[in-house]
C-alpha cells in the first residue's frame, strides 16, 4: 500500500532496528575500515573551501530476520549495509554526500561533493586532526549474531503454536523476529572521534480472530536494545496468549462511540499519546521554523501542573537508547516540561551551534544515507501519586482506552491522532464493553491542559518506529494510567 | 551504472547455482539529487549515490534471502553463502520458489528522460527557491514556510535467474514538495502540497503553489464540527489516498491468509455499480508504468473491481502458487527486499458526475476534504475499521462554508466502497502512480463536537 502522510508520525513496533555491544575501543569501528589518518585527511578536504564544519558519518548494518505466517517459515533473511555520510556546513548551508565505498578515494571524492554544496565558506582553511573519545556501549549478553538460526526459527515457531491453541477462533498468526547491530563512527572539524556498537533486538505476534461480525486483530510486540537475552526478560508464551486473547476479546466489540468523552489511558503504550500531542512540537528545528504551538512558550505553563515529560536517551536497554548519538553527541536525560512549565527544547549539534548552546543528544539519523536532524529518544511523563482504580472509578460515562497503536501530529496546529487498538467504555466508574477500533483526535496543547489525574503504574510501551520527513528511527515511549476530561473519539457509533 | 552492466552482475551470480538450485538476483543502482532551502537559501543539498542487491535461493524447496547496500564485489560474494545459509534453516515448503517465465510479453513503456540531465544544480535550487517564495508572496496570511524541496533522480534496475529471465528497466524521476505556514492571530494552519513527474519540465508548479497556500489559508479560523453523517467530497489526491488504501486489501497474500475482509468474494457486488478499478502499468500515461514487475515478468492490466463487483486479486508468483491463480506480474521489491505482491499503478475508470466543482455543488451537508490524518493508524485491513483525522471545509446546500479541523470521519473500507455516491469525470495522473477522478462517499461519521 502506498500510504502518504503529512505529519510527523509514530508506527509502533516497526521493524528491526539497532543492537549494542561491549566496549570497544574508540575509534577502531568501522573495524579499521576508515583509520584515524584517513578521517583527517578527508575532512581537512571537507574543510578546504572554508566552510564552519564537516563530518563523517560510518555505519555498517546487519540485520537478521525470520518471518512466520500462516503457519509458515515464510522467509528467513540477511542483510548488511555499510557506508560513510559527510556533511559539510557552511553558514546556513548544509551540503550531504554518501557513498558505500568506505575506501579513502570515495570519501575524498564525498567530501569534495559535500564541500561544493555547501558552496565553500568564509573561513580560512585548516587542518583537522581528530581525537578518540571514550564510549561505553551497551552491554550486550547474547549476541544474536551467536545465537543459532534453528533457535529463532523456533521462537516463532513457538509464537504460532501457542497462540493457534488459545481459542479456536483464531484463524491466522504471524510472528516475526529480528535483530539489528550496528557500528557507528562519527568524526567532525571539531576534533571529535566517537564511535557506537548498538545492537536492538525485536519479537512481534499479530493475530487474527474470526467471528459472526467479521475478523478482529490483536498483536503485541517487544524491542530492547538487548541480545537474545530479551527472551529471559519476556515470555514468548505470554506474548503469543496476550496478542490471541486481545484479538479474541474484540470478536464482541461494539463500534466506538463518536463525539467528546473522558478518556482513561492506561500505563505503556500510552506514550503515544505524548509523543505526538507534544514531543515533535518540542523539536528544535520546527520551533526554530514557527512550524510548532510550542514556539516562544519556554518558562510558560504549556500543560496541567500534574504533567513532568522527560526525554531520556540513557535508559539502559529501551527501545531508543544509544551511548552516542548520530552526531557523536552521548545520550541524557532531557527534562522537556517540569511539573506542567515549559523547560526546554530538544536539540541537536546544528541547531544548538545557531542558538550557542550545547545539544541535547538528540540528533539522529536513520542511517548514513540521511542527514541527521531533532529526532525523540525514549520520551516519557513522570509517575504521579493515583491509584489507577481510583482514576478509573471517578469517571461516570467515558472510555479506557487499553493500548494505543501509532499516531500522527501536525505541528504547526497542535492537532493530532491516535489509533486505540483496545479499549472500552466506562460506565459509573465500571471497565464495561469492548470497543471496536478507532483513533482519537485532540489539540496538543489542550490536552496537556486537560490532563486531571496521573496514575503511579509508569510503564514503558512497546517498541516504535518514528517517521519525520521520510526517516524512520527507534523510539520508546512511556506513561503510567492517566485521565483526560475532554477527548474526540472517532468512531461510528452516534 | 546501466541496466547492461546491472545484469551482467546478476548473471554471474546466478550462474554459482549449484546442482537444482533456484537463484534470483536484483540489482539497482541510482543517482540523486535532493535541495531544502528555507528563507530564500540552500538548507541542504544531498547528493547521492545508492547501490542495492538481494539475492533470493531455493535448494530442496527451502527459500533463503540476503541482501546488501552495495555492489562491492567482496559484499557480492558474500551474498550467495549467506543466503545459502538462510535456506538451510527454513522449511520445506512446496510453493517456494522464484517467478517462471510465462510468456507474456512486456509492454515498451519509456520511463527515461534524458531532460532531466538538462538541469544544473543551480537550476534545481532555483527551482526550490522559487517554488517557496511564490509560496511566500501569494497571500498576506501566509507567515512562511517549513521546507520547500526539489528531488530528481535516475535508476536502474536489473533481475536475471536459473529460469531464464533477464529484465532489466530505467527510469527518472522529479518532484518537488512544500509546506505552507499560515496564521492569523489565532490557531496556525498549515497546507502541504507536492508533485511529481519523470523529469522537472512536467512538473506542475502552479498547481502544487495553489494547493499549499489555499490549504493553509482556507483552514485559518477552524472549528470543531458537531458530529454527525455526513458526505466527504475527496479531489483525485485524496480519493487515490482513499482507494490505494482499500486496494491493498485485495493483495493475493491477504486473500491467501484471511487477511482481508474481501477474501473469498470474487463475483459478489462490493462496490456502487459506477465504480471500476483496476493495476494498469501498460499505460504510458499513468507514473506508475512499468514494464517488469519485481520478478522480472511482464507488467500487464490485472482488473479488481469491475462496476461494483470484484473480478479478481493481484498476485506475485508465491502467492499467486499458493492461490492457485499463478502471477499476475504483481511483485513489487527494492533490490534489497523480498519481492510481494503491490498494485503499480492503480486505474480507477472515470465517472460522469462532472468536475469538482459540480460534486461540491450537488452535496447539502458534507466535508470537503483537505486531508486525511493518521492513515497507518487508523485504518484496520483486517477488520476493515476505518477511522481518521480529516481537515477541511464543511458544504452546506451545495457551498462551501467553514473550514473544521480535530475531528475524524468513521466507517469501514466495506461500507465506503458500497457508499459511493458520485464519480468525477475529472480523472488525473498523479505523481503517486494512481489515476483517478473524484468521488464523494455517502453515510460517513463525522465526529467532532458533541451532537
Amino acid at each position: 500500500m502506498r500510504i502518504g502522510f503529512k505529519g510527523d508520525r509514530l508506527i509502533p513496533g516497526t521493524a528491526f532496528s539497532t543492537r549494542a555491544s561491549n566496549p570497544i575501543p574508540s575509534g577502531r569501528y568501522p573495524e579499521g575500515v576508515i583509520d584515524q589518518q584517513t578521517l583527517n585527511r578527508v575532512l581537512t578536504a571537507a574543510m578546504a573551501g572554508g566552510a564552519d564544519f564537516a563530518e563523517v558519518f560510518a555505519e555498517d548494518q546487519e540485520r537478521n530476520s525470520v518471518n512466520l505466517d500462516d503457519g509458515r517459515i515464510e522467509n528467513l533473511a540477511s542483510s548488511r549495509d555499510r557506508g560513510a555520510g559527510i556533511r559539510v556546513i557552511a553558514g546556513e548551508t548544509t551540503g550531504f554526500a554518501h557513498t558505500a565505498d568506505l575506501g579513502e578515494a570515495s570519501l575524498l571524492k564525498a567530501a569534495k561533493a559535500a564541500a561544493d554544496a555547501a558552496k565553500g565558506g568564509s573561513g580560512n582553511p585548516r587542518a583537522i586532526e581528530v581525537e578518540p573519545v571514550s564510549v561505553t556501549s551497551a552491554t550486550i549478553e547474547v549476541r544474536p549474531g551467536d545465537v543459532d538460526k534453528a533457535t529463532k526459527v523456533e521462537t516463532v515457531q513457538r509464537a504460532d503454536q501457542v497462540a493457534r491453541d488459545h481459542h479456536k477462533s483464531i484463524t491466522q498468526v504471524s510472528a516475526n523476529y529480528g535483530d539489528n547491530r550496528r557500528r557507528i563512527l562519527v568524526a567532525n572539524s571539531d576534533g571529535l572521534l566517537s564511535s557506537d556498537d548498538q545492537t536492538r533486538t525485536n519479537f512481534s505476534v499479530n493475530c487474527v480472530a474470526s467471528g459472526d461480525a467479521g475478523l478482529q486483530t490483536g498483536r503485541e510486540s517487544i524491542g530492547h536494545t538487548m541480545g537474545f537475552e530479551i527472551f529471559d526478560r519476556y515470555s514468548v508464551e505470554d506474548l503469543a496468549t496476550s496478542a490471541a486473547a486481545r484479538a479474541v476479546s474484540k470478536l464482541e466489540a461494539r463500534p466506538a462511540p463518536s463525539g467528546t468523552h473522558t478518556v482513561v489511558i492506561g500505563p505503556g503504550s500510552g506514550g503515544v499519546l505524548f509523543h505526538e500531542a507534544c514531543g515533535h512540537g518540542l523539536e528544535a528545528d520546527l520551533i526554530r521554523k514557527g512550524a510548532s504551538t510550542f514556539a516562544g512558550r519556554l518558562g510558560k505553563q504549556v500543560a496541567s501542573e500534574l504533567v513532568t515529560l522527560i526525554d531520556d536517551g540513557t535508559m539502559p536497554g529501551e527501545w531508543g537508547h544509544f551511548a552516542i548519538d548520530d552526531e557523536g553527541q552521548p545520550g541524557a536525560r532531557n527534562v522537556l516540561i517540569e511539573d506542567g512549565i515549559l523547560v526546554d527544547y530538544m536539540w541537536d549539534s546544528i541547531r544548538a551551534r545557531e542558538e550557542g548552546r550545547a545539544s541535547t543528544g538528540n540528533g539522529r539519523r536513520q542511517s548514513y544515507r540521511h542527514l541527521p536532524m531533532v529526532r525523540m529518544t525514549n520520551t516519557y511523563l513522570a509517575g504521579g501519586q493515583s491509584d489507577p482504580a481510583d482514576i478509573i472509578a471517578g469517571v461516570e460515562q467515558g472510555v479506557y482506552v487499553a493500548r494505543l497503536g501509532g499516531g500522527q501530529v501536525n505541528t504547526t496546529s497542535g492537532d493530532f491522532v491516535f489509533g486505540m487498538t483496545e479499549a472500552y467504555l466506562i460506565e459509573d466508574g465500571q471497565i464495561t464493553a469492548p470497543l471496536r477500533e478507532g483513533q482519537l483526535i485532540g489539540n496538543g496543547p489542550n490536552v496537556l491542559e486537560a490532563i486531571d489525574a496521573i496514575g503511579n503504574d509508569f510503564e514503558m510501551g512497546p517498541p516504535g518506529t518514528c517517521g519525520k520527513d521520510g526517516q524512520g528511527v527507534a523510539v520508546g515511549d512511556g506513561v503510567p494510567t492517566l485521565r483526560v476530561t475532554e477527548m474526540t473519539i472517532g468512531g461510528t457509533a452516534a | 551504472m546501466s541496466p547492461d552492466e546491472l545484469l551482467a552482475i546478476a548473471s554471474r551470480l546466478v550462474d554459482k547455482a549449484e546442482g537444482d538450485e533456484q537463484i534470483e538476483v536484483a540489482c539497482s543502482h541510482g543517482v540523486s539529487t535532493s535541495v531544502r532551502v528555507y528563507d530564500g537559501a540552500v538548507e541542504s543539498l544531498t547528493q547521492a549515490e545508492d547501490q542495492g542487491i538481494g539475492v533470493r535461493i531455493l535448494r530442496g524447496g527451502r527459500e533463503g534471502f540476503a541482501s546488501a547496500g552495495t555492489l562491492d564485489p567482496d559484499v557480492v560474494d558474500r551474498l550467495l553463502i549467506d543466503a545459502r545459509d538462510n535456506a538451510s534453516f527454513a522449511e520445506v515448503d512446496p510453493d517456494a520458489g522464484i517467478a517462471e517465465a510465462d510468456g507474456v510479453d512486456a509492454v515498451d513503456v519509456d520511463l527515461w528522460r534524458e531532460g532531466i540531465f538538462n538541469h544544473s544544480v543551480q537550476d534545481k535550487i532555483d527551482l526550490a527557491i522559487e517554488l517557496e517564495r511564490r509560496v511566500k508572496t501569494a497571500d498576506t496570511r501566509i507567515t512562511g514556510v517549513r521546507t520547500a524541496t526539489y528531488g530528481d533522480g535516475a535508476s536502474a534496475f536489473a533481475l536475471a535467474s536459473t529460469n531464464g529471465i533477464r529484465a532489466s528497466t530505467r527510469a527518472t524521476s522529479a518532484g518537488v514538495g512544500v509546506q505552507a505556514l499560515a496564521d492569523d492571530g489565532g490557531q496556525a494552519q498549515t497546507g502541504y502540497a507536492g508533485d511529481g513527474a519523470r523529469e522537472p519540465a512536467d512538473i506542475d508548479l502552479d498547481g502544487v503553489v495553489e494547493r499549499a497556500v489555499s490549504h493553509a489559508v482556507d483552514l485559518l479560523g477552524s472549528t470543531k464540527p458537531a458530529s454527525r453523517k455526513v458526505k466527504l467530497v475527496l479531489d483525485p489526491r485524496l480519493s487515490a489516498t482513499v482507494l490505494s488504501v482499500i486496494s491493498g486489501t485485495l493483495s493475493g497474500g491477504r486473500v491467501i491468509k484471511g487477511r482481508t475482509p474481501f477474501a473469498d468474494r470474487v463475483g459478489e457486488t462490493i462496490a456502487h455499480p459506477s465504480l471500476s478499478f483496476g493495476d494498469d502499468p501498460t499505460d504510458p500515461d499513468s507514473l506508475g508504468a512499468d514494464s517488469h514487475d519485481g520478478e522480472g515478468l511482464a507488467c500487464r492490466r490485472v482488473p479488481l473491481v469491475e462496476e461494483g463487483v470484484l473480478k479478481g486479486y493481484y498476485w506475485d508468483s508465491y502467492t499467486g502458487r499458493r492461490g492457485g491463480t499463478g502471477s499476475t506480474g504483481s511483485a513489487q521489491r527494492g533490490a534489497r527486499g523480498l519481492p510481494g505482491p503491490g498494485i503499480h499503478a492503480l486505474s480507477v475508470q472515470n465517472g460522469s458526475a462532472g468536475s469538482l466543482d459540480e460534486l461540491i455543488a450537488g452535496v447539502d451537508d458534507g466535508v470537503f476534504v483537505f486531508s486525511l490524518a493518521g492513515l497507518h493508524s487508523g485504518v484496520n485491513a483486517v477488520s476493515g475499521d476505518l477511522s481518521l483525522g480529516v481537515e477541511g471545509r464543511i458544504i452546506r446546500n451545495g457551498e462551501l462554508a467553514e473550514p473544521i479541523g480535530e475531528a475524524t470521519v468513521g466507517s469501514t473500507l466495506q461500507r465506503l466502497l458500497l457508499d459511493i455516491d458520485a464519480i468525477g469525470s475529472d480523472r488525473e495522473h498523479l505523481s503517486n502512480g494512481v489515476s483517478t477522478p473524484s468521488l464523494v462517499i455517502g453515510d460517513v461519521m463525522l465526529s467532532g463536537a458533541a451532537a
